[in-house]
């Protein structure tokens, strides 16, 4: 019994950082069409800046983490506009450019931070047991934050005009332009609201992660395989997606101590058997529909 | 007229500018030496600290003697980048023996890079003082091919099986001191291991050494080196009722385990390999929860390991602030190993050197240095090991300090005499161990 409540918690909690991941990146493949291959790696630049704002300027994590998000998303939009909106109707191009943007960061990062591994406080210290399994609260947020953030983009998706624009943009781009759309537009906020979740995902999470400058590799393949799990572009599946492997994860660790180091190339045979049952993932949408 | 003068004044502008790229060795001759590592990291960049305190120290005395005439040290780094690609590490080995023109090399840390590095200066009969790689296989060589392999040295630290039998004896010595005091009849270990290499020799020994030393062994995991959560381990070790968890990591992900462990106040004392416990950076690094983890070490401030120590630990930590870690043996390399024996040969002829330097017996700055012969005599230009020779110290993290736990009263075999190094104390006990387990 104590082990299956392990496997859950423990699964519950890397899913949520998946989730987190997966679906900002899920939000701008969906609506731009757009593979932001830089996706983890504005993450890693969110969680360097929560650490030079709290450890080198004193500021409380909270603070942190609002400016952070704030800063990277700009980033974000600077970057669309100079590096991914000139070759946005090139898909190959972009996934160079954005993998090149990648780097870039990372060589920055090293340039100013060194290799070191760094690391930054917790916004809450500490630790409550929840059935004999002992759960840090910054896991609990994490936890939470994925829900919220689900919740909240439900609401814009569903709720508002912009959600309405991102949708139908979705479905149709050039129909989308015909009824009035600034399709553009559209798809330049998405790259904010989607780089400001990639930034909020680092700011939630680097309390419980090491910063180096290569922190960003390992988080874009699995959150590449929630995301071709769950069904490209498709929210539902990138959150569903994220927690099957979060589980896939746990499962290794408690039933295969030798092997947990495999708990990465499990979960990506996961998604493979689910890929040659169904090509689309999960939720996605038949290869063979015209979208 | 005028033209021809601009012409010329060119002419001469260009010839100027090329003579000063082309010739920068100009005047006094210099022993040049090459540092690799990985410099962006905290290993490259002990790599070069060690050497650039040594090249300070020879240089302030006029240089080396080399014959007739006292010749200077000058450094070249090289950046290895040698934790992310193998490839760059050959480049800049290759471009120290080949463009530079070295007459040295020192420096070297994964196992992987460095043997192929190490192929390289040796096919330009360079001398390389390795001052990080533990594998065996980088000696071995030596007494496999010895024409070819004759150039390489090890400095630091000790090859990976003697790595492996100290880490043990640390462990031994943790398990007693939680019989004594804690009243365990079976010491429960749990093996946690990154997935490297060098690591998994000590996981498959370490079940049998466990065994036989009668203690239980609870299990073994397996973490990813940048593995960045392992509370799932954490909870299969708590629930596993381990005393002590035998640690192997070289990666971030001894940060991780340290802080996390600490964080969940896991009941179970950590000892073993934790380079990142090394560093005076690991308590920023784990938040302040890296208390009452131990590992084995080099360096630690306040242990003399024999009377060259704390001057150089002292003057590496005034001079950079921070505590030298072994990669920092570049120092060594060059001090003890290198300059002695130039001056001995009175040249820089690499096979003069080595055969002078194969069989010096010298003192670094923490062991006697004596070059090892393999079981046929063959020379492994390896370090010998055992108590009076290289051991290394093992340190622990108490209230956020670095300390000495040993040699402290350390008998290699009953009849032994104890071996405590200047400055060692006794291992502590994590308190929420004695809290568990105390009766």
């Amino acid at each position: 019994m104590g082990l299956i409540i392990d496997i859950v918690i423990t699964g519950l909690i890397g899913g949520s950082t998946f989730a987190l991941l997966a679906i900002g990146f899920s939000l701008i493949f969906g609506a731009a069409r757009i593979v932001n291959l830089a996706h983890t790696a504005f993450y890693m630049v969110a969680a360097y800046c929560i650490y030079v704002m709290t450890q080198k300027m004193g500021l409380h994590p909270v603070w942190g983490m609002i400016i952070a998000t704030v800063l990277v998303a700009l980033l974000g939009l600077i970057s669309y506009q100079l590096f991914i909106n000139p070759i946005r109707e090139h898909e190959g191009a972009v996934l160079i450019a954005t993998i090149a943007l990648a780097m870039v960061f990372q060589e920055v990062m090293s340039l100013l931070f060194t290799g070191t591994f760094l690391s930054v406080p917790a916004l809450i210290k500490g630790y409550f047991v929840l059935l004999g399994v002992k759960v840090f609260y910054q896991q609990l947020i994490t936890f939470c934050a994925a829900l919220l953030v689900l919740a909240l983009l439900w609401l814009v998706l569903m709720k508002t005009k912009l959600g309405l624009a991102l949708r139908s943009t979705a479905q149709d781009r050039e129909v989308a332009n015909l009824m009035g759309i600034n399709e553009a537009r559209v798809a330049m906020m998405t790259m904010g609201l989607s780089v400001g979740l990639a930034a909020f995902t680092g700011a939630v999470v680097v309390p419980l992660t090491i910063l180096e400058p290569t922190m960003w590799m390992h988080p874009l393949i699995m959150m590449m395989a929630v995301v071709v799990l769950g069904g490209l572009g498709s929210l539902k599946g990138s959150f569903i997606g994220a927690y099957i492997l979060g589980f896939a994860e746990a499962l290794v660790v408690f039933l295969a101590p030798m092997g947990s180091f495999l708990k990465g190339p499990v979960a990506l045979c996961i998604m493979i058997v689910v890929l040659l049952i169904r090509p689309e993932g999960l939720f996605g949408v038949s290869f063979e529909e015209e979208r | 007229m005028m033209k021809k003068g601009k012409v010329l004044g060119i002419v001469l502008l260009a010839a100027f500018l090329m003579a000063t790229v082309s010739f920068p060795a100009w005047g006094a001759e210099k022993i040049k030496i090459g540092v690799i590592g990985p410099m962006k990291y905290v290993q490259g960049i002990g790599h070069w600290n060690g050497a650039v305190m040594a090249a300070e120290e020879i240089n302030a005395n006029g240089g080396i003697q080399v014959g007739d005439e006292k010749m200077e040290i000058e450094l070249l780094k090289a950046d290895s980048n040698e934790f992310l690609n193998v490839t760059d590490a050959t480049n800049a080995m290759e471009r120290l023996v080949t463009k530079d023109k070295v007459n040295f090399v020192v420096g070297g840390f994964r196992s992987e890079a460095v043997l192929a590095m190490q192929d390289i200066a040796m096919e330009r009969k360079v001398i390389f003082i390795g001052c990080g790689a533990a594998h065996n296989k980088l000696c071995e060589r030596v007494a496999e091919n010895y024409d070819t392999y004759k150039y390489w040295f090890r400095m630091t630290p000790t090859r990976s099986t003697f790595l492996a039998r100290t880490a043990f004896i640390h462990m031994d010595y943790v398990a007693e001191s939680l019989k004594k005091a804690l009243d365990i009849p079976k010491v429960k270990v749990a093996v946690v291991a990154e997935k490297a290499i060098w690591a998994d020799p000590m996981v498959s020994y370490a079940e049998a050494y466990i065994k036989g030393k009668g203690m239980e062994f609870v299990g073994a995991w397996r973490p990813s080196p940048v593995a960045t959560d392992v509370t799932a381990e954490l909870s299969a070790i708590q629930r596993s009722g381990a005393h002590i968890i035998f640690t192997v990591f070289s990666s971030s992900v001894g940060i991780t385990f340290a802080r996390q462990a600490g964080e969940l106040k896991i009941p179970a004392a950590q000892v073993g390999i934790n380079v990142e416990a090394q560093k005076d950076s690991f308590m920023d690094a784990t938040q302040g929860m890296g208390d009452y983890a131990m590992t084995s070490t080099t360096y630690c401030r306040g242990v003399e390991s024999n009377k060259n120590t704390k001057a150089f630990v002292e003057a590496y930590y005034k001079r950079f602030g921070e505590t030298p870690t072994y990669t920092s043996g570049t120092y060594d390399a060059i001090v003890y190993a290198l300059a002695p024996s130039i001056e001995e040969a009175g040249s820089l002829d690499p096979d003069k050197i080595v055969d002078i330097l194969e069989d010096r017996k010298y003192e670094s700055s923490t062991a006697n240095i004596v070059y090892m012969k393999d079981s046929q005599g063959r020379h492994l230009h390896d370090i010998t090991w055992g108590p009076g020779y290289a051991t290394g110290i093992a340190i622990e993290w108490v209230d956020g300090k670095m300390r000495g736990v040993w040699p402290y009263k350390w008998k290699l075999t009953p009849d032994s005499p104890k071996v405590t190094h200047k400055g060692c104390v006794p291992y502590t006990i994590p308190p929420w161990m004695i809290e568990k387990y105390k009766k």
